[in-house]
């Protein structure tokens, strides 16, 4: 039984409610490796290939490859950023973005 | 040189994952420079309780096996500045962790970091043992329960015999005890054991108590270090455990069961137990 001191206690902060945040996490991690568990992890190997072709075109450090992944539940982004060395005036980051729904 | 710590206890579910992500956390808050680093390969938590599991794209076996740059492995934390996570790999056979890799990988870490923690898996098996053999620092996470001690008095044998410092028989690994899950009020009524006890019983000196708390299951749902939650008591628990770690003198709190109804209560609203 509550006393009317307990009522005060818990209605001075109400926590937003966490349960459904982590059941929606879940959902999304779990699809994706439950996936990855009949087919091998492609990121290496595409990364590889990727890095390779551009490497055809421009002197590229290999080092400055920077790989980003954002899973979701319908659509997963990944963004490969390569810093391509040249003139200063052209010089910067070229940034290739492929979306990928999986 | 960055310090390299482990977080280790033998025993499973005790809150090594919880409080390898607060502690990393809360040393990168403090502005030292941190990564964290999963050792639990084939059953990876810690980028769950980072929030980090969506932008897993390499781990630690795919930068052992130069299949990724350590750079590219590495998760920037995006909540708090000079924090990044290393994580484990999902699918990956455990021989994949070698002592030369991860030899490797601390030696890069350390010209970068001012701290390296890494998160044990449970057991004495070779993730347990590869996550404590590069130690300077432990801290073992106690639960007041007998099966937790027993584990935590083994895992410091372990830490003694095992470790590169003890093979090369130098300083020993400094030992920290965290008791995590630590209720008062049970205490109090005798059912569980007293802090005093554990210290007692383990003999290595105390870095924090974090008391049982429900804020440590909603961080973990969110996937929040629960060291963010400043409102919260396991929250301040963790934030004056890494206080003492960088030196401060501070008070242990959280250790008084909750104040005894008064006449009032007694008489009117209080449990029938």
């Amino acid at each position: 039984m509550m006393s009317w001191l307990d009522y005060f206690r818990s209605t001075r902060k109400p926590d937003p409610p966490s349960a459904s945040a982590a059941k929606e996490r879940l959902q999304i991690v779990l699809a994706h490796e439950r996936i990855g568990r009949t087919r091998e992890d492609f990121l290496p190997k595409l990364q590889q290939e990727l890095v390779a072709v551009v490497a055809r075109y421009v002197a590229i450090d290999p080092g400055k490859v920077n790989i980003n992944l954002d899973r979701g539940g319908d659509m997963s982004t990944l963004a490969i950023e390569i810093e391509l060395p040249g003139p200063p005036a052209t010089a910067g980051a070229a940034r290739t973005s492929a979306a990928a729904a999986r | 040189m960055a310090q390299v710590i482990v977080v280790t206890s033998g025993k499973g579910g005790v809150g090594k994952t919880t409080t390898s992500a607060a502690f990393a956390t809360g040393l990168a808050q403090r502005g030292k420079k941190t990564v964290v680093i999963d050792f639990d390969v084939g059953l990876r938590n810690l980028d769950l309780i980072m929030g980090v599991e969506r932008r897993v794209v390499f781990d630690i076996v795919n930068v052992i096996q130069g299949e990724a740059r350590l750079n590219q492995a590495l998760i920037r934390d995006k909540r708090t500045e000079g924090l990044a996570i290393l994580p484990a790999s999902q699918t990956r056979d455990k021989d994949a962790l070698t002592r030369e890799g991860v030899a490797g990988i601390i030696e890069e870490l350390s010209a970068d970091f001012d701290y390296i923690l890494c998160d044990s898996p449970a057991g004495i098996e070779k993730g347990a043992l590869l996550a404590l053999y590069f130690a300077d620092q432990a801290i073992v996470v106690t639960n007041p329960e007998v099966s937790s001690v027993r584990d935590s008095d083994r895992i410091l044998g372990v830490l003694q015999s095992k470790s590169r410092r003890a093979e090369e028989k130098r300083e020993k690994v400094k030992e920290h005890l965290l008791v995590t899950r630590y209720d008062p009020n049970r205490v109090e009524r005798g059912e569980m054991l007293k802090l005093e006890d554990v210290r007692e019983i383990l003999a290595i000196p105390l870095l924090g108590v974090v008391p049982e708390n429900e804020s440590v299951l909603r961080a973990s749902n969110t996937g929040t270090p629960v060291i963010m939650d400043t409102e919260s008591v396991a929250g301040q628990a963790y934030k004056d455990a890494v206080g003492r770690f960088l030196g401060e003198e501070l008070p242990h709190r959280f250790l008084e069961p909750d104040k005894k109804p008064g006449l009032f209560k007694r008489l009117f609203g209080g449990r029938a137990a």
